[in-house]
């Protein structure tokens, strides 16, 4: 048997099942919403002149980019303590990032609805101190939602950049160090450029990740913070409106494959080994 | 020169560790607490929530239906993900180069419009049962992790053992069985391990495939949080941690934790 036949025969069931089983349902999603008798693009125009669905696209973009950036910033200095630390160290630490990892969303999100609650840890503490008089409502807000984003991506944005960082040989930094340079710079000139490609793929896993979550929004945020994730559920299971799901859908693929091929890009033009 | 590392640095690290372990303690304290609502830190001890999983008889019951699911779509996801990383891996010049992103597929599409799409096509489509479309879904979801990790396996493996063993008349498919497939014992293992947390774990894509009768613990549990706040939640919160745990221990038995940091 040739080898190219040998290769595709072994290749081909895994090939069908992607194709058959998610690619055909995909696409049809996707045409369904040019279906329309009125027209092909009669409901991405009813979605984009829409007040409500046009504030529900921009508060997930809006919940995206925040969480990605505090997962950014945290991430990146926790990743380089553990990166730096000495072995027993940082497997201790590696498994503490793991751990939250693995474990289901449901029960990351439901930590802080315990946490930020009406009869929450956080009400109750401030309630006894004498702080507050009456509980603040922290739950169903924008600020919710993100801070339980955040404790979801910070782990997988820590693991992501702890494998980069530890790529970067002492001697970098060491050297920059002895030429002169203070400790700022070699970070700025050194660290960071060469840090850029995991920071990039961190940031698109955290970022395509929260733009299409469903349970923490669902949890933290309620009928009052609507996202994407939310909002397609709502359409295609609460008013059964399935071409309008199929649109919220293809926006979220769109956004999605927009993301990572602009980051991809970007990676290219910053990668110091090439550019 | 030895490594220095800033002390605002360290003493930020530290917040951020307490911050990401410190809602799973608190769980586990709430969890313990012999109150009908959730508190913390926990008022009595008491083991009766743990207790009242198993009086819900929704949770039992979708214990059983998760952990089925999951052994069964990674199974099927290794049947047919384990030949693909071999292809992959073996015949590197005689596939296109785009295949490889072929299975990576499933993690650029959002899960929920994968779990829609399933709903739409496979199971109001085609008619398929609850159960056929669950696997689907999670078998799909799983793929990935299936064909990378047993990929990364396989790229450490020399095939020119397997082709001493072929040369010396062994079939091509016992050969595989005999000596390839020892040799990637514990990418197969991890991935099998990844795969099942990955399936347990799901919420987006079986939210539009559970019916009547036939729904995962995940599911189960936001159903149950919408009608009762109560430690229950956090019991079953535990006992999900615990297989945390178990999946931890397999992995770092397998290819070390920091296989996950690659």
């Amino acid at each position: 048997m040739n080898s190219r036949l040998q290769a595709w025969l072994l290749a081909l069931p895994a090939t069908f099942f992607v194709v058959v089983c998610l690619g055909l349902p995909v696409l049809s999603t996707l045409a369904t919403t040019f279906g329309e008798p009125a027209g092909p693009f009669v409901t991405y125009i009813q979605f984009f002149t829409s007040g409500f669905r046009r504030a529900v696209l921009l508060r997930t973009i809006e919940v995206a980019v925040i969480t990605t950036a505090i997962s950014l910033v945290v991430g990146f200095a926790t990743a380089w303590v553990v990166a730096r630390s000495p072995g027993r160290i940082k497997s201790i630490l590696i498994i503490a990032a793991v751990f939250p990892l693995l474990t289901s969303v449901v029960v990351r999100s439901f930590a802080w609805m315990v946490i930020l609650g009406k009869n929450g840890i956080i009400n109750k503490a401030l309630l006894a101190l004498g702080i507050l008089n009456e509980p603040l409502s922290m739950l169903y807000t924008e600020g919710s939602v993100i801070v339980a984003m955040v404790y979801l991506f910070v782990p997988l944005m820590i693991l992501t950049l702890v494998g980069v960082l530890e790529g970067i040989p002492q001697d970098l930094t060491d050297a920059a160090a002895s030429l002169g340079a203070p400790p700022s710079a070699a970070f700025r000139q050194v660290v960071l450029p060469m840090a850029v490609p995991g920071l990039i793929v961190g940031a698109v896993l955290v970022f395509t990740g929260s733009f299409t979550s469903y349970a923490t929004p669902q949890l933290l945020g309620g009928d009052r913070q609507t996202m994407m994730g939310t909002f397609l559920y709502q359409r295609a299971m609460v008013t059964f409106d399935w071409v309008g799901a199929s649109t919220i859908a293809a926006v979220m693929v769109v956004v999605t494959i927009a993301t990572v091929l602009l980051m991809s890009r970007l990676a290219r033009k910053l990668n110091p080994v090439v550019g | 020169m030895k490594t220095r590392i800033h002390p605002a640095l360290i003493a930020f690290s530290v917040f951020t560790f307490v911050f990401l372990i410190g809602p799973l303690i608190i769980i586990i304290g709430t969890a313990v607490s012999d109150t009908t609502f959730l508190t913390f830190p926990p008022q009595g001890f008491s083991m009766r929530w743990f207790a009242n999983i198993f009086e819900v008889s929704a949770f039992p019951r979708t214990m059983v239906t998760s952990f089925t699911l999951a052994v069964l779509a990674t199974t099927l996801s290794l049947m047919v993900g384990v030949p693909a990383a071999y292809a992959l891996a073996r015949f590197r010049i005689e596939l296109p180069k785009f295949l490889a992103n072929v299975f990576v597929l499933p993690i650029l599409v959002p899960e929920i419009v994968l779990g829609f799409s399933l709903l739409k096509s496979v199971a109001t489509g085609v008619g398929a049962s609850i159960w056929t479309s669950l696997l689907i879904g999670h078998a799909l979801l799983v793929l990935p992790y299936c064909v990378r990790v047993v990929g990364a396996s396989l790229n450490s493996f020399d095939f020119s053992v397997e082709e001493a063993a072929v040369s010396l008349g062994c079939p091509r498919w016992k050969a595989f069985f005999v000596v390839v497939l020892p040799n990637i014992r514990a990418g197969v293992i991890a991935a099998f391990i990844l795969a099942f947390i990955t399936s347990i774990n799901d919420v987006s894509v079986s939210i539009f495939l559970t019916g009547p009768g036939i729904s995962t613990l995940p599911i189960q549990l936001l159903a149950h949080m919408e009608q009762f706040f109560d430690p229950t939640i956090a019991a079953v919160s535990v006992l999900l941690m615990g297989v945390t745990v178990a999946v931890m221990t397999v992995v770092e038995w397998t290819l070390g934790l920091t296989f996950l940091t690659k």
